[in-house]
């Protein structure tokens, strides 16, 4: 089981409560992807988000720059949003940062975002929502597929191409391109169909309620004859790790507040609940906030459910301390895997 | 048009859900536990449908949209800005529940629902002008519907608004409500839905009955 964080950047908070600059919160999620490396930890996804609280809109750039620092962990975005960007360029960008890693580390998660930011940002009609996601998705996988440079694809939401070279090629063979979903059942039919692996963002409501998802997600891959070995899930959600779960909860919390409070003003939510918070923040809910031990053994009892091979963590919202961060990627690493495989072992 | 007055859902009445998103195959579960035939339709045919259907709402079948709208009562769970792609005609003489939101923070802005005083589910009725378009659904989570569903028995348990000008339609509801797990609540007519649309009080909320029915009431009193 791989074990990972994953962030869209967290614009750090003043002591007047006043936002910080964007331009450290991206030198602080560059710190906290080294010291994921150092630490031993599996993955870490970036992006991709823009906003003012949460400005890592560009996870190539940034991969780009962590594979030269890095040395063994897996980088990937989380998730490049298709719909609103140029799945060539996408590529080529994280194309070259898997040459750069040295091969091999790199992976691209394709997903449509959960926000509609981007559409207004570069230019898109939000009516072309469905086709624009579909072509670019497709026009990914034809370059990921294709056996040399030079690609031809065509299609209604961008120029076609007609035998143009696609470069540089991956140092590895392909990319590991995933597809990310909410929970929609359409999409993880179509992910199987595809024989993608599969990346669900779980942000509520009781994770093993997914299963039924991960079976549908197997079935479509089987019944589309891909092999069942490549048909993998991961698990994205909340969390954070502390010494013990007092602390963690006690950490985590008042980022929660301050982004349920933000994006209340925006989606006319009210006022955050701490009762809601609780009760998604311990077992069985969404939120992975808590000690080695309980974080270990409730990534475990969702395996029982879902079959995942990644569990990796959002810790970092609403201005999380960064040494709380650095701290709960260092206990994933190398408190939280050890456990966890020891349980599967187990099992 | 069929005739409304004094309908109650048969026992093994049949519910057609359109949509397979997580809001209809939730409802489309409730359906099934508590008894009801369900028939779930996309844009798509229903034989793309089928696994989906069958691993995620076991029990309900995969029909083709103009088979789900010939059900005792129709669910729209669809994302709004395909509305227009709603078969007017089919559904016409039908009792339709919008489960649907206008939420531009989250979805976008949708021209239709834009530069109108308009509830979206009003948009919606004027698009089905022969059906009998009733609001409920909007205002409780796809992840919480069935952990919040309980039997009747059990008291004071989460309660739904239903709004709507068809007062016969609205009883069909409200027995569909109570029997898949909720409390119901007539918040009035069609255009009264805005009280339990995003951003208000009751959207933002989990009520009984008589919360709901206080709150219902003291908007009403501000307007």
């Amino acid at each position: 089981m791989d074990i990972g964080a994953y962030s869209f950047g967290d614009t750090q908070r003043n002591p007047d409560g006043s936002l910080g600059s964007t331009a450290q919160a991206i030198s602080n999620l560059f710190e906290a992807i080294k010291h994921a490396d150092a630490s031993g930890l599996d993955y870490f996804g970036i992006g991709e988000h823009h906003t003012t609280t949460m400005p890592a809109s560009s996870p190539g750039a940034l991969i780009s720059a962590a594979a030269a620092a890095t040395k063994h962990i897996t980088l990937g975005s989380a998730a490049s949003i298709i719909s609103t960007d140029d799945p060539v360029r996408i590529y080529q960008q994280f194309a070259t940062a898997d040459i750069i890693s040295g091969g091999g580390r790199v992976e691209i998660t394709a997903g449509r975002g959960s926000s509609v930011e981007t559409f207004p940002l570069f230019g898109f009609d939000l009516q072309d929502y469905d086709e624009l996601y579909e072509q670019k998705l497709d026009l990914l996988m034809s370059i990921n597929d294709s056996a040399s440079e030079n690609i031809t694809w065509s299609g209604t939401t961008r120029p076609a191409l007609a035998h143009l070279a696609v470069v540089p090629r991956p140092a590895q063979n392909k990319l590991p391109i995933w597809l990310a979903t909410g929970g929609n059942a359409a999409s993880s039919a179509r992910a199987g169909r595809l024989g993608l692996p599969v990346s669900y963002g779980i942000i509520g409501g009781a994770p093993h309620r997914f299963a039924p998802l991960a079976e549908l997600y197997r079935k479509s891959g089987a019944a589309a004859g891909h092999a069942l070995q490549t048909l993998k899930v991961s698990v994205a959600a909340l969390g954070l790790v502390a010494p013990s779960t007092k602390e963690a909860v006690e950490r985590f919390y008042p980022g929660w507040y301050n982004l349920n409070i933000e994006m209340g003003r925006l989606r006319g939510w009210p006022k955050p609940d701490k009762r809601a918070f609780d009760a998604q923040a311990a077992a069985p809910g969404a939120y992975y906030v808590g000690s080695p031990d309980e974080i270990a053994e409730r990534i475990v009892h969702l395996h029982g459910y879902l079959g995942h091979m990644r569990h990796f963590l959002q810790s970092d919202i609403g201005g999380l301390p960064q040494e709380h961060f650095l701290e709960s990627i260092t206990l994933l690493a190398t408190e939280v895997k050890p456990r966890v495989e020891r349980l599967l072992a187990q099992k | 048009m069929n005739t409304l007055e004094g309908a109650r859902l048969a026992p093994q009445a049949t519910i057609g859900i359109l949509g397979a998103g997580r809001v209809g195959t939730a409802i489309a579960r409730l359906a099934l536990a508590a008894g009801y035939r369900v028939k779930l339709a996309t844009s798509k045919p229903a034989e793309e449908n089928s696994l989906i259907i069958e691993i995620v709402t076991p029990g309900a079948e995969a029909v083709d949209a103009s088979e789900a709208a010939a059900a005792d009562l129709v669910i729209v769970a669809i994302p709004l800005h395909k509305f227009k792609d709603l078969d007017s005609h089919a559904l016409s003489g039908k009792i339709v529940v919008d489960a649907m939101n206008y939420w531009s923070a989250t979805d976008g802005e949708i021209p239709d629902f834009v530069n109108t005083a308009l509830t979206s589910s009003e948009v919606v009725a004027a698009f089905l002008s022969a059906s009998h378009v009733l609001k409920s659904f909007n205002h409780i989570g796809y992840h919480e519907m069935e952990p919040d569903a309980l039997p009747a028995a059990t008291g004071e348990r989460r309660a739904l608004a239903i709004a709507g000008d068809n007062s016969a339609a609205k009883t069909v509801l409200r027995g569909f409500i109570e029997h898949i797990g909720f409390d119901a609540v007539d918040a009035g007519d069609l255009a009264a839905g805005r009280h339990f649309e995003p951003g208000s009080e009751i959207f933002n909320g989990r009520f009984n009955a008589s919360e709901l029915n206080g709150l219902l009431h003291a908007v009403r009193l501000s307007n």
